[in-house]
C-alpha cells in the first residue's frame, strides 16, 4: 500500500515535470520562430536586401522548427495548461483543430523550402502564407 | 395609528420613494428629434469605414470569419464576463431575427444610448459606452452602410446573465454612474492627427472598453485609461498600450501602425485572442488612420500596468 502511495508520488511529480518541460520546451521553439522572424519579415517587407542564402538558412530552420510542433501531444500533454503559459485552453478543447492549425504551418514551411526562393518575388510569395498562420493559430489558439 | 403601524407606513412610503426615484433614475433616455434629424441621408460608402472602425464584425460575424464571411452579422459570439454570459445578437437585415426594420433613429438610439427601439436597456458588453462619443453624422453612414449588407436567418442564443444584473431596468443606475459622452482624456491642444486618433480610439474603436481595467461595477476606471490588466472578458491579461512601465513606450508610432496593419509587433510576435480581428478591421482603415490612432497613444498619460 506504502509503496503504491510513493508510486502515485512519484507518478504525479513525474508528469508535474514533464509538463514544466513541455512548456518550456514549446517556449522556447515559440521564440525561436520569433527569431527566425525577424531576419525573413524585414526581408519580405523590403527593409533589408534579399539574399537567397540567408533567406533559405531561415527558412530551414523554421521548417525544422514547425515539424516538430506537429507532435502536439508531446509539446502540449494534459497538465501543461496551467502556470506560466499563454496557450489558450482552446488547444486542450480542441485538439483536433490544433493539430490542424501545426500541420497546415508545416505544409506551408516544407513548401517554402522546398521553393528554394532565388528572388523577392518568388520569396514574397512562399512567405506571405507561412507568415500567415502566425495570426490565424494565435487568434484561435492564444490568450 | 399604533406606534408600530406609524413605522410600518412610514417604511411603505419611504419604500414607495425609493421605488419611484429607482424607476425615475433608471429610465431608458433615448435621443431626441433634433438629434434624430442628424441621423438622416447617410453615405454607404463613408459607413464602411465606419463599420470597419467599429469593430462590428469582431463580436456580430462568426469568430475567425475572414473576407466577405465579416459581413454576416449573425451574432453568436459569447463574451464570458463574471456578470455572466452576453451572446452577440443577429445585427443582419433579417426583417424578424435581425434589425433589418431598424431605422436610422434606432441604431442612433441603440449606439449612442444603449436604448433598444423597444425602449429597453442594453447592456454594456455593446460598447455604447464608447459609441456615444460618435458623431451622429457617423451612425447614419454606417446605417447607410448596414442596409446594404445580407439578412441571415436565425436568432443567436439569449445571453446568461445572473441575478440582479438580470434585471434590465438596473442598468439605467449603471448609465447614470459610467455613461458619458465626454473624451475619455483630456489633451492639451492636440494635433489634427491626435484629435482623429482620440475619436477612433475612444468612440467607434472602443479600445478601452478592454484596455482599461474596470472598477467592482463594471465601469471603466479612466484614471488607468488604456493601462491594460485582467480581461474583462474570457481569460488572461489584457496588455498596457500607454507609454508606462509594461506599456509600449518603446515603440515608435511606425510600430503601431505596423501591428494594426499586419499584426506583428516589433519583435515579430504576432497578436492573438480578440486582437486579431481587431487588427482585420483596422487594416481596412486608410493609412492616415492608422497613423492617427498611433499619434493618439503616443500623446495619452502614460500609466505603469493596469489592475
Amino acid at each position: 500500500m506504502k509503496l503504491f502511495a510513493y508510486a502515485a508520488v512519484a507518478l504525479t511529480a513525474m508528469s508535474a515535470a514533464a509538463a514544466a518541460d513541455a512548456l518550456e520546451d514549446r517556449q522556447n521553439l515559440m521564440k525561436e520562430r520569433g527569431s527566425l522572424m525577424r531576419i525573413l519579415a524585414p526581408i519580405a517587407q523590403e527593409k533589408q536586401p534579399f539574399d537567397a542564402a540567408t533567406v533559405l538558412d531561415a527558412l530551414e530552420k523554421m521548417n525544422a522548427n514547425a515539424q516538430t510542433t506537429t507532435d502536439v501531444a508531446a509539446l502540449w500533454p494534459e497538465g501543461s495548461n496551467t502556470g506560466d503559459t499563454e496557450s489558450s485552453p482552446k488547444v486542450w478543447e480542441d485538439m483536433a483543430g490544433f493539430q490542424a492549425a501545426n500541420d497546415k504551418f508545416a505544409a506551408d514551411t516544407a513548401a517554402a523550402v522546398a521553393a528554394a526562393p532565388q528572388d523577392l518575388a518568388a520569396f514574397q510569395a512562399v512567405f506571405g502564407p507561412v507568415a500567415s498562420n502566425c495570426g490565424s493559430c494565435h487568434e484561435a489558439y492564444r490568450m | 395609528m399604533s406606534r408600530s403601524g406609524k413605522f410600518l407606513l412610514s417604511l411603505t412610503v419611504l419604500a414607495l420613494a425609493g421605488g419611484a426615484a429607482f424607476w425615475f433614475a433608471s429610465a431608458p433616455r433615448p435621443l431626441d428629434n433634433a438629434a434624430l434629424a442628424e441621423l438622416e441621408g447617410g453615405d454607404a460608402g463613408r459607413g464602411e469605414q465606419i463599420f470597419w472602425a467599429g469593430g462590428c464584425a469582431s463580436c456580430h460575424a462568426a469568430p475567425g470569419a475572414t473576407g466577405d464571411d465579416r459581413l454576416v452579422l449573425a451574432g453568436g459570439v459569447r463574451l464570458e464576463t463574471p456578470f455572466g454570459v452576453f451572446v452577440a445578437p443577429n445585427i443582419s437585415q433579417h426583417p424578424q431575427d435581425g434589425i433589418g426594420d431598424w431605422s436610422a433613429g434606432d441604431l442612433g438610439n441603440a449606439m449612442l444610448r444603449g436604448v433598444s427601439p423597444a425602449g429597453q436597456h442594453y447592456y454594456p458588453a455593446f460598447p455604447y459606452g464608447s459609441y456615444a462619443r460618435m458623431q451622429p453624422e457617423d451612425i447614419g453612414d454606417l446605417h447607410a452602410f448596414m442596409v446594404t449588407l445580407p439578412p441571415v436567418e436565425g436568432k443567436a442564443p439569449p445571453s446568461e446573465i445572473a441575478f440582479p444584473f438580470s434585471v434590465r431596468r438596473g442598468i439605467g443606475l449603471w448609465k447614470m454612474l459610467f455613461l458619458d459622452d465626454a473624451p475619455a482624456v483630456a489633451l492639451d491642444d492636440p494635433s489634427e492627427a491626435v484629435a482623429r486618433g482620440q475619436y477612433l480610439v475612444e468612440g467607434p474603436g472602443h479600445c478601452g472598453e478592454c484596455h482599461t481595467p474596470r472598477n467592482a461595477f463594471g465601469g471603466l476606471d479612466k484614471g488607468q485609461w488604456l493601462a491594460g490588466g485582467p480581461a474583462a472578458e474570457g481569460e488572461g491579461t489584457v496588455p498596457n498600450i500607454t507609454s508606462g512601465e509594461g506599456g509600449i513606450g518603446d515603440w515608435s508610432e511606425a510600430d503601431i501602425v505596423a501591428l494594426l496593419e499586419s499584426g506583428f509587433t516589433p519583435d515579430f510576435d504576432s497578436v492573438g485572442g480578440s486582437m486579431a480581428s481587431v487588427v482585420r478591421n483596422m487594416a481596412e482603415l486608410p493609412q492616415s488612420d492608422r497613423e492617427a490612432i498611433a499619434a493618439y497613444l503616443k500623446a495619452i498619460p502614460a500609466h505603469a500596468d493596469g489592475s
